[in-house]
């Protein structure tokens, strides 16, 4: 009963979303005040509807209703409550009721703190905000219905991929869809503005929160991604340039370009028609990040063809979406009024090339991606793009950018300094130079590209010191009074501080542990001794241990370090019961600059064993920047400037709502 | 600068950087793609000595032979028309098994031996990867039905 509820809540979210894409549209061109408030209500019924969805979905998976299909699918009696939990956006229907869902939050939350937008962009926002969760509504009820019913019904459910049974991987897909669905905010604006006709600082200040608050959770949801497949996978690796984790990447870069570009178009003035642009395609990413990772279409075509009304769907909602959106930008861009001018040396034209880059960047990843896509449609054969193509392309275009990013912070508006501006990093660029030659010296066989992944991350990290060093006055005023002016720096100047240095420290980690990771695979037996960078890793004994779905052989390593045990790692091999798959489960001790690294494998059938071991040198730097990077995000979120109901058109006096 | 002067310059800078990246995608394109065959295709027209390739097939039923006190491992892939024995240092993948579909990629000798960099078997015992079902499909040994799941 509660699940046909739920999908009549559906039913009834899709009409409310049709009358709030076409009323307040109206409304606005008519200049009709009536059928523009009806948007404010429509948004709030369409979140309660939703709501209500969701919700009786996620009782039937925690109840383990398996006459409902996509529970049987996906659950089963035995799984954590957690999982249970996590199951239901761990499958292709039940995660886009989740994006909705959160669709419909960020509409209310526009249609709620919205109150100074001027009321027809709001209307036009809010409407093009209910086209999106009517096209998603479409789609799940006539081809991903979560709510279909299975007659008779299974006794138990054929349970989740064990590979998601983890907890780093319950909450990676709604931090990556509060990521994708931030920018289908960021898309409406744009849309919005160019049926408007006008984009101006107070337009980029409203999209630059939606951006900043997309690009923290897309950065935590990758991370998260990343963290996942380098401890469950068990090959020792962070980043496999696979499919699945590009069509993620791609929506970040671009992202990451759209953030700057609306700094310019909120600071400047310039650059606006670009930023609409970049909006545009910003969501394209993050629409086609949602649909091809679940729709099956990545591994291969053939899964396409083994749903043909599904794929239909996708690619009609692709090209509607995003084609409608560029025929608008094609029509109505040339109308926007040019922005303010600069010099091509300039705060605004450093962010350009940073802009242009980027774009480059996510296109080269695009193109490996769906490469092989074009060659195995047109029949062409079947090829594999790997990470060497990837190291060819993306790294490369990678080292102009970052060089650039030392730069640019220092520059100022309009017009720059570029000698003024190289002259402050002197002593950046000089310890940079130190870093490389050291690491070339120190280093034995190494690559030649680990120095200059060391001297990048110095040199952007020096760069934003000296940059803040600059702003606070540091050495040309007494102590106190630099101290005084760092706690009264606006909060965007400390998230962007934060976040480029978060990226430097990133940087140092992906280039150790590309460069240094030292690796040995071997048959032990129990008792046996393996030495490891410096190490030896001794395996103590194999037991067999049984947890509330799966059984596991967990092995027991002694690490020792001049005749001390430093560390006992605990590797896993789970066998789940009901998919009856193995899982790898690494065992990982972190010593803050390397992790040490165990997997076990299959038993030799003669007592021994095959293990992976690993020493990952300064991995533990990748998750710390991402970290930093997420903190700059929030800090910089929390700039009483971009506070949601905080910008007044023309900066009025600050509204009534601030201070309430 | 005039702004018409200043759209100009970021034109042929947006542009000069999309030739940049062209050069690099099409030099790595040539040099790092790898391609799928059959062990039937491979044998045919094999490929040259220093390219990397893929073969896909299924793990032919009782050649699996580990070697004891290291970790090498031989088995031989199949299409059911043509076996291609296999050497592979390391470990095998969670899903690896004799009878289920697998794809190798690395070196094939001039022997006729293939020697493996990686072992890939990503998919659960129902599901078939589409280029192994393909291959056999080929070969015309494939007995499946013609719809195979895609999850």
């Amino acid at each position: 009963m509660i699940v046909e509820f739920g999908h009549y809540a559906l039913i009834l979210a899709l009409l409310v979303a049709l009358v709030q894409a076409a009323l307040p549209l109206a409304g606005a061109a008519r200049n009709n005040t009536a059928w523009m408030n009806v948007a404010m209500p429509a948004s709030l019924l369409l979140l309660a509807l939703i709501a209500i969805a969701f919700l009786a979905l996620m009782r039937a998976y925690v109840g383990s209703d398996f006459s409902v299909q996509n529970v049987a699918d996906n659950s089963h009696v035995l799984k954590p409550l957690l999982y249970k939990l996590s199951g239901v956006w761990g499958n292709h229907e039940g995660s886009l009721v989740l994006w909705v869902l959160i669709l419909a939050i960020f509409g209310a939350a526009v249609a709620l703190f919205g109150r100074n937008l001027p009321a027809t962009l709001k209307a036009r926002v809010l409407s093009v905000q209910a086209m999106i969760a009517s096209g998603f509504l479409l789609f799940m009820l006539f081809t991903s219905n979560p709510f279909t019913r299975l007659d008779p019904a299974p006794l138990t459910g054929a349970d989740l991929n064990p590979l998601l049974q983890d907890p780093g991987l319950a909450f990676h897909p709604p931090l990556l869809y509060l990521g994708y669905v931030g920018f289908s905010m960021t898309f409406s604006f744009a849309v919005a503005a160019l049926i408007e006709g006008r984009v101006d600082a107070a337009w980029a200040r409203w999209v630059r929160p939606w951006t900043l608050g997309a690009w923290t959770a897309l950065t935590a949801g990758i991370g998260l991604g990343s963290w996942w497949a380098y401890y469950e996978l068990g090959w020792g690796g962070w980043w496999f340039w696979d499919p699945v984790e590009n069509a993620s990447f791609m929506p970040w870069l671009l992202g990451t370009a759209l953030l700057h570009s609306a700094l310019v178009a909120e600071k400047r003035d310039a650059l606006k028609s670009w930023t609409v642009l970049l909006a545009i395609l910003t969501f394209a990413m993050s629409l086609i990040g949602t649909f091809l990772v679940r729709s099956g279409i990545l591994t291969s075509v053939h899964a396409f063809a083994t749903d043909p009304t599904r794929g239909l769907f996708i690619l009609a909602l692709l090209v509607v979406a995003i084609g409608g959106a560029f025929a608008l930008y094609a029509w109505r861009a040339p109308q926007l009024s040019p922005g303010g001018l600069f010099r091509p040396v300039s705060r605004e034209g450093a962010l350009l090339l940073n802009n242009l880059l980027l774009a480059t960047a996510t296109a080269t990843v695009f193109l490996g991606t769906f490469y092989p896509l074009f060659l195995d449609a047109l029949g062409a054969g079947t090829v594999s793009v790997g990470p060497p193509f990837y190291a060819a392309t993306f790294v490369p275009l990678m080292v102009p950018l970052l060089l650039a990013m030392g730069v640019g912070p220092s520059l100022a508006w309009k017009r720059g300094d570029l000698g003024g501006a190289l002259n402050r990093l002197a002593v950046a660029g000089g310890i940079s130079l130190v870093a490389a030659i050291l690491v070339w010296s120190l280093q034995t066989g190494g690559p030649f590209m680990a120095g200059i992944g060391f001297a990048l991350a110095v040199w952007i990290a020096g760069g934003v010191a000296t940059e803040l060093a600059t702003r606070i006055g540091l050495g040309r005023m007494p102590l106190p009074a630099s101290l005084a002016r760092l706690v009264r720096l606006p909060r965007a100047a400390l998230g962007m501080t934060l976040a480029h240095l978060g990226l430097a420290i990133a940087i140092v980690g992906m280039t150790g542990s590309s460069a240094w990771v030292e690796e040995r695979i071997a048959v032990m037996r129990p008792g046996d001794k393996i030495e490891l960078a410096g190490y030896e890793f001794r395996l103590d004994g194999v037991t067999r241990i049984d947890g509330p779905n799966y059984w596991a052989f967990r092995a027991s390593f002694g690490v020792i370090d001049d005749n001390r045990t430093v560390a006992t790692l605990r590797p896993e091999r789970r066998f789940f019961r009901v998919q009856r798959r193995p899982t790898t489960e690494a065992g990982i001790r972190t010593t803050g600059f390397a992790d040490l690294y165990a997997v076990i494998g299959d038993p030799d059938g003669e007592g021994g064993w095959t293990v992976r071991l690993y020493r990952e040198p300064l991995v533990p730097w990748i998750w710390a920047g991402i970290l930093a990077m997420m903190a700059g995000g929030l800090v910089s979120l929390s700039d009483r400037r971009l506070r949601v109901g905080a910008p007044g058109r023309a900066r009025r006096a600050l509204p009534a709502t601030e201070n309430a | 600068m005039k702004p018409k002067h200043r759209r100009l310059t970021f034109l042929a800078l947006g542009l000069g950087l999309l030739a940049i990246a062209a050069v690099l995608v099409l030099s790595a394109l040539d040099d790092s793609l790898v391609f799928f065959m059959s062990p039937t295709e491979a044998l045919a027209s094999p490929p040259q000595a220093d390219r990397a390739i893929r073969i896909g097939g299924l793990v032919e039923a009782g050649s699996v032979k580990r070697a004891t006190g290291d970790t090498s491992v031989r088995f031989r892939v199949t299409d059911l028309a043509t076996a291609i024995p296999v050497t592979y240092e390391g470990v095998l993948p969670d899903l690896f098994r004799e009878g289920q579909g697998v794809v190798v990629e690395g070196w094939l000798g001039a022997d006729g031996g293939f020697t493996a960099r990686e072992v890939l078997a990503k998919h659960d015992e129902n599901y078939m990867p589409p280029e192994v079902a393909e291959a056999i499909r080929q070969s015309g040994y494939w007995q499946g039905e013609e719809s195979e799941g895609a999850q």
